[in-house]
């Protein structure tokens, strides 16, 4: 897991096991019947302790959600998932999940292998254990001190949330959940949630205003860079994450945060659909840089019990040379259908977005990007690099658009597909309107495949083929892997190595 | 070293399957530097290409022996571990990848293969620099994405200063002249010439007789109609750059 070296200093220098209070809230083992209507919202808002606007709020995305046909445009396909026949709110991974890594697809045990993840760091990963529960490899001695940092420590030792949280609010950075948010900074809540993605936005995006149990809520206040990149891995309870998260980031003026999401380990969940929402507001001359390494489940070798990803992520660049740039690895899930946008709305502000999409065996993604001018003299950038190998279908979609006001509005988008093997497909749909005569969109596109001579280029200089298909596909994605915070770059390098095995040969 | 018999190999192509080696036998010992000329079409590219592994040629007769292993058994990446090294008559782009990053995964690759440690940064760095020093090539192109955007002269200099970091057994070189204009062609030849020892074998592909000029051969061979015509000394080079492959053309 992408603990940053920072952190696991940081971690080690503190004395873990001195602090062992149990804090980590017991999550309620009660969960709310099957299916959805107004009284199991009703339960979760009051099991968040949420006040009665919040209610409204939820209730009003629900009234309108039963409007809303669900979309069939992308070029995904799954089966028809009923609604009513999912849990909205129970406690995690308690029931049905594995006893013991024994029961856990060898497949992925073999990956973390791979990645060099301690084995009680698995079996979280994996939804044998949670955090904090007593392992029963802790009997064996099996010793590791970064795994237990890295997780353990990082997740459940008090002290260590709270020097993060001393120093972040040192500087007035509010870091919390954002059910403590909207308990606890209703008026910043209030005023901003839903002002990006509106709860009429779209089938899940209004399922998820509905329904959200969990996320993570930032606000940098004006002038402040944050001192540290925010991670969802320094969140406490995090092993909730849940299948409907959102979160809300807010840069005030002139402030920078970097947003660190996701994991570079394969995650198993019980949940299958996850419905995220993530709304950026950056205000003048503010920036906001998120980063997701997104490694879900993508199923076994028949693509059976991968997660469905449909997220709604956008920016909204409100204040005039604001900026926002998404930098995205999606390696993981059965089915990823998403597309990070930016709303350029404030003069001379900027949007960005680089991108990896990796498929292999069955997967199928559907993802890309927004980009919409309405500003003078807005500017955005798309990098985007689809890799399909196995059986996979992998889809670049993007739109970029300049309203009549959006003088002088430039674009450059570069979309590039790399295909490994003769039984996968990319797809690249890019939409360009422009309304306004003074607007310069360029876009280049390329489809290429791993030659068999750089193969065997690199074959003959000792480098084995699989190391070769890494070594090619990085060299790939170097634009956009150079975009990542360094500690997470060297990561997504080696999971990409990862997701690819077997894909020649 | 290298023990070439009764070799015979076809490839597939639109027009079906052609035999092009026809019972080629050749012998390299430990320190020797073999030439091997010919008219194009002889299968010059072939020989080199199956003692490297490249696919898409069937071997249907005869062996080649490896330091006594039987390298056609052999994946490319195990021959290059045991000391194979190709020199390639157009060495291939590998976008995005820095030649640095390129050579680090070659050499750890080659070394955890044979049981070795892997090189650290530093000590990578130093090896490198004393193979690039060799070539002269500059830290500058070390920097860059293998091979791309490289100049004719900068990609057979790349393919020499590789040969010098990986201190392969047996250096395989196809065509490295084409291309060259004639400084080039000395400052490549001058770094095949400083890895010359009595345990190192070179086996020089070359249409014409003057990178023989630069790389004196111990022997000369004649490849024609897929099988060695003509053995002898360096003078045989000197004849055929007289005289021409006619007379082999027909004999084929």
């Amino acid at each position: 897991m992408p603990a940053v070296q920072e952190t696991i200093d940081r971690v080690a220098a503190i004395d873990v096991d001195k602090y062992k209070y149990g804090f980590v809230t017991d999550i309620e083992s009660e969960k709310a019947p099957k299916g959805l209507n107004e009284e199991v919202i009703a339960f979760i808002s009051a099991k968040k302790g949420e006040p009665q606007w919040m209610l409204d709020w939820r209730l009003e995305a629900y009234r309108r959600w039963l409007t809303l046909e669900e979309p069939d445009w992308s070029t995904v396909s799954y089966p028809k998932i009923d609604y009513n026949d999912l849990y909205y709110y129970a406690a995690p991974k308690v029931k049905d999940a594995p006893n013991s890594l024994d029961e856990v697809d060898p497949e992925l045990l073999r990956t973390y292998e791979k990645l060099g993840i301690p084995l009680k760091e698995q079996e979280i990963l994996a939804g044998v254990r949670k955090q904090g529960e007593p392992s029963e490899l802790d009997e064996a001695g099996e010793s590791n001190p970064y795994g237990r940092v890295a997780v353990d420590a990082v997740f459940d030792s008090v002290s260590v949330v709270t020097t993060f949280k001393d120093e972040l609010a040192k500087a007035g950075v509010i870091f919390c959940s954002i059910s403590e948010a909207i308990r606890e900074h209703p008026e910043l809540v209030k005023q901003y949630l839903g002002t990006v993605v509106p709860t009429s936005d779209n089938f899940f995006a209004t399922l998820n205003s509905a329904v959200f149990t969990d996320g993570s809520f930032v606000y940098v206040p004006p002038g402040v860079r944050c001192p540290m990149e925010l991670s969802t891995y320094f969140r406490i309870n995090e092993q909730n994450t849940g299948q409907f998260e959102r979160t809300l980031i807010i840069a005030d003026k002139g402030s920078y945060v970097s947003y660190l999401e996701g994991c570079t380990a394969p995650q198993r969940d019980e949940n299958q659909l996850h419905a995220a929402v993530v709304e950026l507001i950056a205000l003048d001359d503010a920036e906001i840089k998120y980063s997701t390494v997104q490694n879900w489940y993508p199923g076994d070798a028949e693509g059976k019990g991968g997660i469905y990803n449909f997220v709604t992520k956008r920016g909204d660049c409100r204040g005039k040379r604001s900026k926002i740039s998404w930098t995205q690895v999606e390696t993981g899930s059965a089915i990823t259908w998403k597309y990070p946008s930016c709303i350029l709305r404030g003069e001379e502000s900027r949007g960005e977005f680089y991108s990896i999409a990796i498929s292999n065996g069955h997967q199928q993604i559907d993802s890309g990007t927004k980009m919409i001018h309405l500003g003078k003299n807005t500017s955005s950038r798309i990098i985007s690099k689809g890799i399909a190998a196995g059986q996979s279908l992998n889809t670049y979609r993007g739109l970029v658009r300049a309203n009549p006001r959006a003088k002088n509005a430039r674009n450059f988008t570069q979309c590039d597909s790399l295909l490994i093997g003769d039984k996968c497909a990319a797809v690249t749909i890019p939409y360009v309107e422009s309304r306004t005569g003074t607007a310069q969109f360029e876009h280049e596109a390329t489809t290429s495949k791993i030659s068999d001579d750089q193969l065997f280029y690199c074959r003959a200089r000792g480098i084995g083929e699989e190391e070769a298909v890494a070594l090619i596909v990085n060299g790939f994605v170097r634009d956009v892997i150079q975009q990542l915070p360094m500690e997470f770059a060297v990561e997504a390098q080696k999971l990409i190595g990862v997701s690819l095995e077997g894909s020649v040969g | 070293m290298l023990a070439i018999e009764n070799l015979h190999a076809s490839v597939e192509d639109g027009e079906g399957t052609r035999e092009i080696l026809k019972g080629l036998d050749l012998e390299i010992w430990p320190g020797e530097v073999h030439a091997i000329m010919g008219p194009n079409g002889a299968g010059k590219s072939t020989l080199g290409n199956i003692i490297a592994g490249k696919d898409g040629y069937e071997v249907t007769e005869g062996s080649v022996k490896f330091l006594e292993e039987d390298l056609l058994e052999m994946e490319p990446e195990e021959r290059a571990a045991a000391g194979i090294f190709l020199a390639f008559q157009y060495p291939v782009e590998v976008p995005g990848v820095a030649t640095m990053t390129f050579l680090k995964t070659a050499l750890n690759a080659q070394r955890e293969a044979r049981g070795e440690k892997a090189l650290s940064t530093p000590e990578f760095m130093k090896a490198v620099k004393g193979a690039a020093d060799k070539l002269g090539v500059k830290q500058e192109m070390l920097r860059r994405p293998i091979n791309v955007g490289f100049s004719g002269g900068e990609k057979k200099r790349n393919e020499i200063m590789q040969m010098a970091l990986l201190e392969p057994k047996l250096c395989v070189l196809d065509e490295t002249d084409s291309g060259l204009d004639i400084d080039a062609l000395r400052i490549v030849s001058e770094g095949v010439n400083s890895l010359r020892s009595p345990e190192r074998s070179f086996l020089v592909i070359t249409h014409y007789q003057r990178l023989l000029d630069y790389i004196e051969p111990d022997f000369v061979h004649v490849l024609a109609g897929g099988k060695i015509v003509r053995s002898g000394g360096p003078e045989l080079a000197k004849e055929l750059e007289a005289r021409g492959y006619a007379e082999f053309l027909e004999a084929a």
